[in-house]
């Protein structure tokens, strides 16, 4: 690969640890330690922990900072105070999602977003392009590295006192201080903690002594996947709109934003394609671009570890979209059969 | 759970990561070592039916880990005469067990001259070793 890869503050300790590494969105990142399996029921039993640094955060500040967030987020940046945070879209002028992310507000003047790797330059220009007087736009990811605790016993393991969803908190984690966001992405309990990028490996080393296994990427997809978390890239794209792809509950229709319109319209006439969520009834493992007939494409599929079969999700025309119906996916020239289920795939503690 | 590496002498290998243990006119089949580590945990395999012709040097049936699909290639030409059901209920078992219980194929060797142009154990530790 001619492409230099970005490392994180953690990289020599995944090497260290043996981690299997491979390039992702740019970066050198582990996708499994001791196996994608293990890894999985860690988080769902117990806790794992997942080096995230190379996702983006981007801070705008200034009096009007959540002026230009309210115009160019889906959601209603209203509903949330200071010490809160909320998953919203970046969408387009057709409704499509450029990016989807957490927003945290710090004060009134000040929103830290969390966004993904792949995506961070593309976000940081689409809000520097759109600045107004009074928001200042500025990239901080390389100064945070970011670890998402997973777990029903994250907190446990932390010592930290566990609190309500999509809220976050200074915090102190062996005396290493960090940002405590009540948030993730395995739809288990836990916390994903930001802290500053030369604190990484000793906050790192702290967690794992605490009783944390470390997890890779490879997880942390079939984690996501299980609780039904889009993947943006996957399962949304600037391509795919907000209402098709089941997060009309994260679009304020209601308020004006970038792309506002065409999604009240396809919230208004139903949209012609959903994405679902299904299990396969036959044992083969869907992958993403597999044909489902009828019309529709799987645009994520895996083995899920707790459910021991293929589950996927996909785009279908919408009648199909309804949980029951059955499904017949194009499995390398295979015909298998799938059937739609309701949201989440495996329910978990935090989902169920 | 994983088994350690190992490429047992009395096996012939095929550089596509695969081996034949040869018992008469018939041949059991399956993934070295490597391959299945390569994979990581696996967790779907696609058997050819009994009964179908494999041909050397082509695919005959899949291995799936969480992240990846792999064609699994025949080391020698023949027809199958037994799938092993266990890795199809417990694919895991390849991790486990490459060269035992992890076996994939039985088949009815055509052309024993085949097996002229398979690797030893030492040749094969050598393409592995260039990986």
């Amino acid at each position: 690969m001619a492409q230099t890869l970005q490392r994180t503050p953690l990289h020599d300790r995944h090497v260290a640890l043996g981690a299997r590494m491979v390039p992702f969105a740019g970066w050198e990142m582990p996708v499994q330690y001791a196996g994608v399996i293990p890894e999985h029921r860690a988080v769902r039993r117990d806790c794992g922990v997942f080096d995230v640094s190379h996702m983006g955060e981007i801070e705008i500040e200034g009096p009007r900072a959540a002026k230009l967030l309210q115009s160019t987020l889906s959601n209603d940046l209203d509903r949330i105070q200071a010490g809160q945070a909320q998953y919203t879209l970046l969408t387009n002028e057709t409704g499509g999602v450029v990016d989807d992310l957490i927003v945290y507000k710090l004060d009134e003047f000040r929103f830290l977003l969390v966004v993904n790797a792949a995506n961070r330059a593309v976000d940081y220009r689409w809000f520097r392009d759109r600045e107004i007087p009074g928001s200042d736009v500025r990239d901080v990811s390389d100064e945070y590295a970011l670890l998402a605790v997973q777990g029903p016993r994250a907190f446990e393991h932390l010592g930290l006192p566990d609190a309500k969803a999509f809220t976050f908190a200074e915090g102190e984690i062996d005396g290493i201080v960090c940002m405590v966001n009540r948030t993730g992405y395995t739809g288990e309990a836990g916390c994903e903690l930001l802290v500053m990028a030369e604190d990484a490996g000793e906050l790192w080393d702290r967690v794992l002594e605490r009783g944390a296994q470390p997890c890779g990427l490879g997880a942390r997809d079939t984690l996501r996947l299980e609780a039904c978390f889009p993947l943006h890239g996957q399962d949304i794209t600037p391509e795919t709109d907000a209402i098709s792809a089941g997060l009309a509950w994260c679009c304020a229709l209601d308020k004006e934003f970038t792309g506002a319109d065409p999604l009240r319209e396809i919230k208004e006439r139903g949209p012609d394609r959903k994405l679902a969520p299904f299990v396969m009834e036959e044992r083969a493992i869907p992958r993403t671009g597999m044909a489902i007939d009828g019309g529709g494409e799987v645009t994520s599929g895996t083995h899920s570890p707790m459910l021991d079969r293929g589950v996927g999700m996909g785009y279908v025309p919408a009648p199909d979209a309804k949980p029951g119906t059955e499904l017949t996916i194009d499995v390398r020239g295979r015909p298998r059969r799938a059937r739609v289920v309701k949201k989440p795939i495996y329910p978990s503690h935090e989902t169920a | 759970m994983a088994a350690t590496e190992s490429y047992p002498g009395e096996l012939k290998y095929h550089r596509e990561h695969d081996w034949a243990r040869i018992e008469d006119d018939e041949a059991v089949l399956g993934i070295t070592w490597f391959a299945q580590d390569a994979l990581g945990e696996l967790v779907h395999y696609e058997p050819p039916e009994e009964g179908a012709t494999v041909v050397k040097d082509e695919p005959y049936g899949e291995v799936e880990s969480v992240k990846a699909v792999s064609d699994v290639i025949a080391p020698l030409s023949g027809d199958v005469i037994e799938v092993n059901r266990k890795v199809v209920d417990e694919p895991e078992v390849v991790n486990a067990d490459p060269y035992g219980d992890g076996w994939l194929v039985r088949i009815r060797v055509s052309d024993l001259g085949e097996a002229e142009a398979l690797l030893d154990a030492e040749a094969y530790k050598q393409v592995v070793a260039e990986q």
